[in-house]
């Protein structure tokens, strides 16, 4: 059984079993869990369903979040795609850009999402997975089969850093939602395992550092906008690997920094909403606005 | 830690601890109401839960569960106006409990019957609770098992009496977490006991015929 505890751990034993680390960890977890893996299969397509769904809700022109602070900008950034004829990233880009909006919307309005791995960023994975599904045709059977690897990752992301803001700041939800999703996006090109590993290591080298500073204590300001932020790393990240543009940190180095970086981090920084954009002149009155004086 | 811990869990937003977990220990308020609808809830909210409620629909989450909805039910976006055609009567009260953890609620609940009790307890992260109060006294669970709430008297020989029961007539149960709590010595007394697997019904209703005990309750692994 695999103790998910590295990143080379499950590199290795995907190159060893000459399978991809989805098709690994599917066999690993049903064994573990005492079940079929047609059975987590499903449970995960159930996933892939609610976060497609999560797109659409999120994309309406009336979504707005419970506090009022933010609302519309999947709405707005669907319509950009369209009007700008792609904008400055491409049609593609774009819409991949409106879908991580729609769905971290969604959650702000009180709708139905799939935590991935937290609610605060939990746009990246569909962001990503939903374009390739919806946009470039790709297998809904292989996109389901990715969220085992972006899962796998998470687990041993988890175990040696941390997946909550509270702990890690942001690097720890959006950083490694995006280095989960760049992992998966290169398993669906057909990249190896290894390429999974390298572009996981480039998403969290960019988002090393990110404080988790939301304005009123909310999961909006800035989170919906970092989920973008986390797709467009993912993507690029996943480029690069496959372009054999390698990291110079393995990924296991990548997570234990992360892991000192937070660690490091002020508390002021870390979900408290005690510093960073949440105390500055501006976030401070968006929180009178919801909360009062 | 599983792969759905990581993908998952499927939720209502904005935040695991804000709202999933509010949901939770909503929940466990309708498992000791024994599903009923509540005539009045009174809710006091402590810490974060205090400031932040109305942002992160800490206020409907926590009557959604009330309610029995789940942590994933849609319906929690309107949960106030549901409360309302029910005829819910609800508060909700902020006040720092001193001691309590930062996410703290305290459900107060008033039967048609006439009825009260009360549950309070802390949603700890992650949508994860833990539940400190049951009708003032300390209990000891946070609904990843099967639990049996036992309300009695305390005298010797109860807890034995509700432990022999479970060994000599429902013999597949086994207990993984046990805890008793007491007023004074001889007065109200709980206990918590956690179970591996779901009890059959007929065990709720044999502990309730127990002497001195004066209630008993399954709150289903949440």
């Amino acid at each position: 059984m695999l103790k998910y505890e590295s990143i080379q751990e499950l590199v290795s034993a995907a190159e060893n079993g000459g399978m991809k680390i989805s098709e690994l960890v599917l066999q690993d977890q049903a064994e573990s869990m005492e079940t079929e893996p047609e059975e987590l299969y499903k449970t995960m397509q159930n996933s892939f369903e609610v976060m497609k769904k999560a797109v659409e809700t999120g994309q309406k022109s009336d979504q707005r979040s419970m506090s009022g602070l933010t609302g519309g900008e999947g709405y707005a950034m669907k319509a950009y795609s369209e009007t700008a004829d792609g904008g400055l990233c491409g049609t593609f880009m774009t819409r991949a850009i409106a879908r991580a909006l729609a769905v971290a919307g969604c959650n702000a309005s009180m709708g139905r999402i799939v935590a991935a791995p937290t609610a605060g960023s939990c746009g990246i994975l569909p962001g990503c997975l939903v374009s390739l599904y919806e946009d470039r045709g790709f297998d809904e059977h292989d996109l389901v089969m990715s969220m085992f690897t972006a899962g796998a990752f998470g687990m041993v992301i988890a175990n040696n850093a941390c997946i909550a803001g509270a702990q890690g700041g942001c690097q720890a939800e959006c950083g490694s939602a995006s280095g989960m999703a760049a992992a998966a996006l290169v398993e669906i090109m057909g990249g190896t395992p290894a390429q999974c590993a390298d572009a996981c290591a480039i998403a969290i080298v960019n988002q090393l550092g990110l404080v988790c500073d939301p304005v009123a204590g909310l999961v909006e300001i800035p989170c919906i906008k970092r989920n973008v932020s986390g797709l467009m790393i993912a993507f690029s990240s996943a480029d690069m690997a496959l372009a054999g543009v390698a990291p110079k940190i393995p990924a296991d180095e990548c997570v234990d920094a992360m892991r000192e970086v937070g660690n490091a981090l002020p508390a002021a920084l870390r979900e408290t909403a005690g510093g960073g954009l949440a105390t500055t002149p501006t976030g401070l009155k968006l929180r009178e606005q919801v909360f009062g004086k | 830690m599983n792969i759905f811990d990581i993908i998952g869990p499927i939720m209502i937003g904005p935040s695991s601890s804000h709202t999933a977990g509010a949901v939770r220990l909503g929940r466990v308020a309708n498992k000791l109401m024994d599903d009923e609808t509540p005539a009045k809830v009174e809710i006091t909210l402590s810490g974060s839960f205090a400031e932040t409620y109305r942002g992160h629909g800490t206020d409907r989450a926590l009557l959604a569960g009330i309610m029995g909805y789940n942590s994933w039910s849609e319906e929690i976006r309107d949960a106030l106006d549901i409360a309302k055609d029910r005829g819910i009567e609800y508060e909700f009260i902020k006040k720092d409990l001193a001691g309590a953890h930062p996410n703290t609620a305290v459900i107060h609940y008033y039967l048609k019957d006439g009825q009260e009790g009360s549950v309070q307890g802390a949603s700890v992260g992650g949508g994860n609770i833990r539940i400190d109060l049951v009708n003032g006294m300390k209990v000891e669970f946070n609904g990843d098992y099967h639990t049996i709430l036992v309300m009695h008297h305390d005298r010797p020989g109860v807890i034995a009496s509700v432990t022999s029961l479970m060994r000599y007539e429902y013999a597949d149960l086994n207990i993984s977490n046990f805890h008793l709590s007491r007023e004074e010595k001889g007065g109200n007394a709980i206990m918590t006991i956690e179970i591996d697997s779901l009890p059959p019904d007929m065990l709720i209703e044999d502990i309730r015929k127990l002497e001195h005990v004066t209630n008993a309750l399954l709150i289903r692994r949440l």
